[in-house]
């Protein structure tokens, strides 16, 4: 079984039951100085290997750049 | 030297420098370092955005790597919710509460949306923030986002990026006036002058970006930006003398 996800505003299609790092892991997303917000809620980097992703769910992962 | 131990105080934090550097428009990191490094910046903003697979830009190891403050902001967000969340995703990323609250009402003007801003001040103090927030030169405004529990309010000189100076010199003796949190003067600025009047307006600190990143030698203007702050805060101190209209002889009548 799969589930489509929106990370960063792109569909992606992972297995079922993924968890936030699952996902990071997949992407190869340095795990340092980001964040996730899963459906507009700030997951905990505690949290990121609990939270299964649900289908459907739009992920937002962010880091700092230059700016301000 | 004169005013040793002249420090910039806000939450939890003790500023040496004055001058905060926005790290937006440098051509490369090469550049920003040197700059960064000729400011003598303690406190530097950076913005967030959507991660790709390669991480961020380098610009947070720089940061890392000369021991400066990361001021984490708001910036792009037009709404009070998005900007709680994007404050609480750097918080997350960037372990510190310390956020430059900014959002802009469009993007001709980039100007605070001021109902906006003091709804997310609002929230942002009661979650635990230390708030740096980015105003209109709105004397009214400013004193209801200290009222909000702002550790720093940031009135604009003039819009993000335009150069255009302090347009409303007036309207800033007044925020600083009947201020008792930090006033920093933030956008605007086009050269040292700015900076300066800032200053001897009473401003306890200076942000800006552009004036320094996109200058033509911006590790010389940061250094220029680094001396007129400086200036005008031992001006401010000092006490200028009054304006008067007539000559006023300062050789002894013969």
């Amino acid at each position: 079984m799969h589930i489509h996800i929106h990370i960063n505003g792109e569909e992606r299609e992972f297995p079922d039951g993924s968890t936030v790092a699952d996902l990071l892991t997949a992407l190869g997303t340095p795990r340092q100085g980001v964040a996730v917000a899963l459906d507009g809620e700030v997951v905990r980097r505690a949290n990121w290997a609990e939270v299964v992703v649900p289908d459907g769910a739009r992920l937002e992962i962010l880091t700092a750049v230059q700016g301000g | 030297m004169i005013d040793e131990g002249d420090h910039l105080v806000i939450g939890d934090h003790k500023l040496t420098s004055r001058l905060i550097i926005g790290t937006g428009g440098a051509a490369n990191l090469s550049v920003l370092e040197r700059a960064l490094v000729a400011s003598g910046t303690e406190l530097t903003t950076v913005a967030m955005r959507r991660a790709d697979a390669e991480g961020g830009s380098g610009v947070l190891e720089l940061l890392r790597r000369l021991g400066i403050t990361l001021l984490p902001n708001t910036a792009g967000c037009r709404s009070a919710a998005e900007a709680v969340l994007t404050a609480q995703l750097a918080r997350e990323a960037l372990e510190t509460d310390l956020v430059k609250l900014e959002v802009h009402a469009d993007d001709r003007t980039l100007l605070p949306d001021p109902v906006e801003t003091l709804d997310a001040a609002e929230r942002l103090v009661a979650d635990g923030f230390t708030v740096f927030v980015y105003t209109n030169d709105d004397p009214v405004l400013a004193l209801r986002l200290e009222e909000a529990g702002c550790a720093a309010v940031m009135p604009l000189g003039a819009p993000i990026g335009t150069g255009l100076g302090i347009r409303n010199p007036h309207n800033i003796e007044l925020i600083v006036a009947r201020a008792s949190v930090p006033i920093i003067l933030d956008a605007g600025i086009g050269t040292a002058s700015d900076a300066t009047l800032a200053m001897e307006l009473g401003c306890d600190a200076v942000l800006l970006s552009t004036a320094v990143t996109r200058a033509q030698d911006p590790e010389r203007m940061a250094c220029a930006m680094r001396s007129a702050v400086s200036a005008g805060r031992l001006a401010r101190a000092a006490g200028r003398i009054p304006q008067r209209f007539w000559a006023h002889a300062s050789s002894p009548p013969r």
